[in-house]
């Protein structure tokens, strides 16, 4: 397995969304783009992923034990299918993880990296990172922001 | 030279087999091609092995090494090709047929013939040798014939009580006969053990039902008013009536081919080579049991294998000679321990002999040690061989402590912990010494069994020293630092059968608490469904009670077999593959409302795939009202309960399959283990149903059942070995509930039986005596434990159908429920659909689309 590459700045974009206390409501998100609801954060169970739709795109939804909630792309970069709300959520060291339901590759759910890529290639033209979406937890609702980040 | 020379074997058994393997793998560079002339009209087969015919009946069971072998295009087979003249001036052989082959060098591997004694009525019908594949069959025809026509058990006799014929006793045995040896020594297996050894192996024997007599002389064998062999006579004018003789009295080797080539041939036959298996004429050599080594024949296949490889290395350019035989070995002869290594008989000047014998449990155990007492020399063992594969490397060695350890039961007084020396032989098939198994470790960087199996091949015949290997192996890695561990993953140290056990007494019912007590961080992929399977096998709770839906893999969470898609396939159980038509009109009725593709599975049921997550529940409410039920055909539990059709419609049925298979299903559905589970039921033993290839079979007999257990196919297929024999119901159900609850507590994450129970410490014996001979003492925890299993369960499908809350994790997406996956993609294939691939998607070729969410009623 060669070493996996971090995408860039996914780590600086997320810190202030992956903590449900920073949250804010998201009229006073810094991002221009609309946020939108999803779902409330009561319907999320503790890693139990969900799939949401947002503009056409296809995004899984995870809430952690410790509160924290995550958003990447639902597209399994490796099979092509839109599972990843479907994996297995979990750890590598300190870093909370998502295993793909199909052929099990394993990424960080806060930079999107691809940690363990099973000896396998993503489909032609896909990296194997994941995209990695900001989310507000405004007390009762749950907002993703389905801008691609830069 | 150049090009290619020309190898020609004369001969097709199993050391045959081994110089082609052996040349195979190392002549990398394609140096020769090899024919192999054999005379019988099959490829090379496990003639050590031949009883288990009887057992498994199938010839494919003999089959020796990879087939893939044979397809080398450098390899030749002939079969039914037997050469009978060689013209050493031109290099050539010519067979039966008139057929001549032309040869740069030629191995002479043409083996033994059973050698019969000038015997009066040794030409009557109904007496027969013990030797290949064919005799074995004539003799099986032979006898059920015989039993048909005489109406009662058919009497056999066997005149020699050495190896082949206590092997020929358990094979009449295994057919319904009556048998009794006639040895003409003073005791059985006289060649590998002592008296008292003999007294120990006659007692055990006469146990099974099996007369002896020895120092018995036969005489004459008499036809019955039929023509038939009828009875035997002695020297000492006794008789015996016999219905079939079986004549186990020796090999001979088959040299006759080197004697009219004029190769000098041994004072009692065998054709004379070197220590580098070379005969006079250097394009000449040969090895196995025909030919005459340091001055004798040797009819054992280590020593035939060993002279495999040197004939190899030398025509490769290498330098090795033949050690000398070890003549050590250990055999289970009618469910008897037999063992006889080194100097057995204790024939080296001042040699002592400890023995132990103990009448009442049929054990007889002697070392022959050093005037001192210190070295070990040999020994013999009789009725407990389980430190065979301990002393025997040991030959040479201090023994390191009171031999006495060695002679009582396991357990009485500690045995010494000996270091072996690298030159120890472990695996004496083939040919592996300690410090290969040492190298292989610290040298080629193998970390388990596996790699070390495969590395240096110990272990891969007989199997008989893989306990000691394991040993080894672990001694090893310990020694060199790295610590040998069977931590599941970075959360747990634990290997999965000791969090099964830490789990089961601390009695913790959730992930957070078990991995707060036992582990570190917060799981992942592989410890998650492990703990889900446990608290599943420990409790029978539903698969997404409390919070333990997480833990699931996908294909458990949704209760539905996850495609390449994401879509998912569904199949109800067909409890034994016996359907109702209206069930089948039900499945018919659900594919077409869907658009499901429908296939029949290998384990007799009918998949229906292409069930988007939020269509789930729809199908399955169609299929309960029915009164369907999951099949679990996702879940790493028992899978199904393959059957033939039985005895109700076959005509040759003995035992109704189907309802075995049916109760068995309807006892073992939705048990969790550590990998799915099969069983099959066949109802005869022509075994339609493929029983053995599961990891429970059961197989009909005349009396009742025969259970097979640890038979794999996927990636390394095996058949399943022989537990128990001719039990009735009530004892399957018993033996099964044991072996199955038994396997689940202890296996690893992710091994199946048939590993489980080789890399179980001693064996499928040993998991005999737990789940039989309750050597544990578990039994009655096992029983119980099942029992719980089969008064709880309940249907999966149904309990979710009946929690709105569990329901609601069944919707594409969480903002937008009745919108379909718009990913999804469909192409039109056979008149069914399957899923798009990418060029058919660029391409523009799609024909079917997802429409949107069909309304749940």
């Amino acid at each position: 397995m060669s070493a996996p590459v971090r995408p860039r700045d996914a780590e600086a974009n997320l810190t202030e969304a992956s903590s449900p206390t920073q949250a804010s409501a998201p009229s006073q998100a810094s991002a221009p783009t609309a946020m939108v609801r999803i779902c409330g954060f009561e319907d999320l169970v503790p890693e139990l992923g969900v799939a949401a739709l947002v503009s056409g795109t296809q995004i899984a939804v995870f809430r952690l034990t410790d509160g924290s909630v995550h958003a990447v792309q639902n597209l399994c970069p490796f099979s092509g299918a839109s599972v990843l709300s479907r994996g297995i959520t979990g750890s590598r060291g300190d870093e909370p993880t998502i295993a793909s339901p199909i052929y099990k590759q394993v990424f960080s759910l806060v930079t999107g990296e691809c940690l363990v890529t099973m000896d396998k290639e993503p489909m032609p033209g896909a990296s194997p990172h994941l995209r990695v979406y900001r989310v507000l937890v405004d007390g009762p609702g749950v907002w993703v922001d389905p801008t691609d980040l830069p | 030279m150049t090009g290619t020379a020309q190898i020609v074997v004369v001969g097709g058994g199993m050391v045959a087999h081994r110089f082609v393997e052996a040349l195979r793998a190392r002549d990398a560079d394609g140096r020769y091609a090899v024919t192999v002339l054999a005379e019988e009209p099959r490829a090379p087969y496990d003639r050590v092995a031949l009883t288990s015919y009887f057992t498994g009946r199938d010839p494919e069971d003999l089959a020796l090494g990879d087939p893939e072998l044979w397809a080398d295009p450098l390899v030749r087979l002939e079969r039914d090709a037997k050469v009978v003249e060689i013209d050493r001036e031109a290099h050539t052989v010519t067979d039966v047929h008139g057929v001549t082959y032309p040869y740069d060098h030629l191995v002479m591997a043409t083996g033994s013939y059973a050698w019969t004694p000038p015997t009066e009525g040794a030409d009557l019908p109904g007496v027969f040798v013990y030797r290949t594949i064919d005799d074995v069959a004539a003799l099986r025809i032979y006898v059920e014939q015989r039993r048909k026509d005489l109406g009662r058990p058919v009497r056999g006799a066997v005149i020699g009580g050495g190896l082949l014929g206590l092997e020929a006793a358990g094979a009449l045995q295994e057919l319904g006969a009556h048998s009794t040896v006639i040895q003409f020594t003073d005791r059985l297996m006289n060649l590998q053990v002592d008296e008292g050894g003999g007294q120990a192996l006659t007692r055990l024997i006469e146990k099974l039902g099996v007369s002896v007599k020895c120092n018995t002389a036969t005489q004459a064998i008499k036809p019955d008013k039929t023509g038939r062999v009828g009875r035997l006579t002695f020297a000492d004018k006794g008789e015996q009536l016999a219905d079939v003789v079986v004549f186990a009295t020796g090999v001979r080797p088959r040299d006759e081919l080197g004697r009219e080539a004029g190769l000098p041939i041994g004072e009692r036959g065998g054709i004379v080579v070197d220590d580098t298996c070379l005969t006079e004429d250097p394009h000449v050599s040969a090895i196995g049991e025909v030919a005459c080594i340091q001055g004798a024949c040797i009819g054992l296949i280590a020593p035939g294998n060993t002279m495999a490889e040197i004939a190899v290395d030398r025509l490769l350019g290498g330098t090795s000679t033949f050690p000398g035989a070890d003549t050590a070995a250990k055999l289970k002869l009618l469910g008897v321990d037999v063992a006889s290594f080194g100097d057995a008989f204790a024939t080296t000047p001042g040699a002592l002999e400890l023995t132990y014998a103990d009448p009442v449990a049929g054990v007889y155990k002697k070392l022959v040690v050093t005037d001192d007492a210190r070295t070990l020399l040999g020994g013999i063992l009789v009725g407990d061989a389980s430190a065979y594969a301990s002393l025997r490397p040991l030959v040479g060695s201090e023994l390191g402590g009171d031999p006495a350890g060695w002679l009582l039961p396991e357990g009485a007084i500690e045995r010494p912990n000996v270091e072996l020396p690298d030159e120890a032989n472990i695996c004496s098939c083939n040919n592996v010494s300690a410090g290969a198994i040492r190298g292989a470790v610290n040298e080629d960087g193998c970390t388990d069994l596996a790699g070390v199996k495969a590395c240096t091949k110990a272990g891969t015949s007989c199997g008989s020293c893989l306990p000691l290997v394991k040993k080894l192996v672990g001694a090893e890695l310990e020694k060199s630092g790295i610590e040998v561990s069977n931590a599941m993953c970075e959360h747990f140290e634990f290997s999965r059968a000791q969090l099964f056990d830490a789990i089961r007494v601390s009695e913790l019912r959730t992930f957070s608490e078990i991995i707060e007590r036992f582990g570190t961080g917060r799981g992942c992929d592989l410890c998650k469904p492990a703990v889900g399977s446990i608290l599943a096998s420990l409790y029978n709770e539903h698969v997404l009670a409390a919070d333990r839906a997480a833990l699931q893999d996908t294909n458990d969470r949704v209760m539905a077999n996850m495609q390449k898609d994401g879509t998912y396939s569904v199949v109800p159980r067909v409890p034994g593959g016996e359907i109702k038509p209206e069930h089948l009109i039900l499945i018919g009725e659900i594919a077409k409302e869907f658009d499901l593709y429908t296939k029949i599975t290998g384990g007799q049921r009918i998949d229906m795939f292409g069930a988007r997550l939020d269509q789930l529940p729809s199908i399955w409410t169609r299929l309960v009202d029915a009164g369907m039920e999951s099949g679990h055909a996702y879940g790493k539990s028992l899978r199904t309960v393959k059957s033939c059709v039985g005895s109700d419609w076959c005509r040759y049925g003995v035992q109704d399959s189907v309802g075995m298979a049916i109760a068995l299903e309807m006892r073992y559905r939705g048990l969790r283990s550590p990998h799915k589970i099969k069983l099959g039921v066949s109802g005869c033993a022509r075994e339609c149903a493929e029983a053995r290839g599961k990891d429970v079979g059961v197989i009909a007999t005349d009396k009742g059942w025969n259970v097979y257990v640890g038979g794999n196919g996927g990636f390394t297929p095996k058949h399943a070995q022989l537990l128990v024999e001719d039990v009735d119901d009530a004892t399957v159900f018993q033996v099964i509930d044991r072996y199955l609850m038994f396997y689940i507590r202890t296996a690893d994450r992710l091994q199946r039986t048939a590993p489980w129970q080789e890399e179980y410490e001693g064996g499928l014996d040993a998991i005999r005596e737990v789940v039989i001979g309750d050597s544990l003492g578990i039994c009655a925890d096992l029983d119980a434990h099942m029992a719980r299993h089969v008064d709880t369960y309940e249907d999966e499908w149904k309990a979710v159908l009946n929690d709105p809350k569990r329901l609601a994790q069944f919707t594409s997406f969480v903002n937008a429920p009745d919108e379909a996956d718009p990913s999804l993609a469909y192409v039109e294939q056979r008149g069914q659909r399957r899923p798009a691939t990418p060029a058919e998607r660029a391409g523009g070729a799609v024909l079917i689309a997802p429409a949107t969410l069909e309304v749940r009623s």
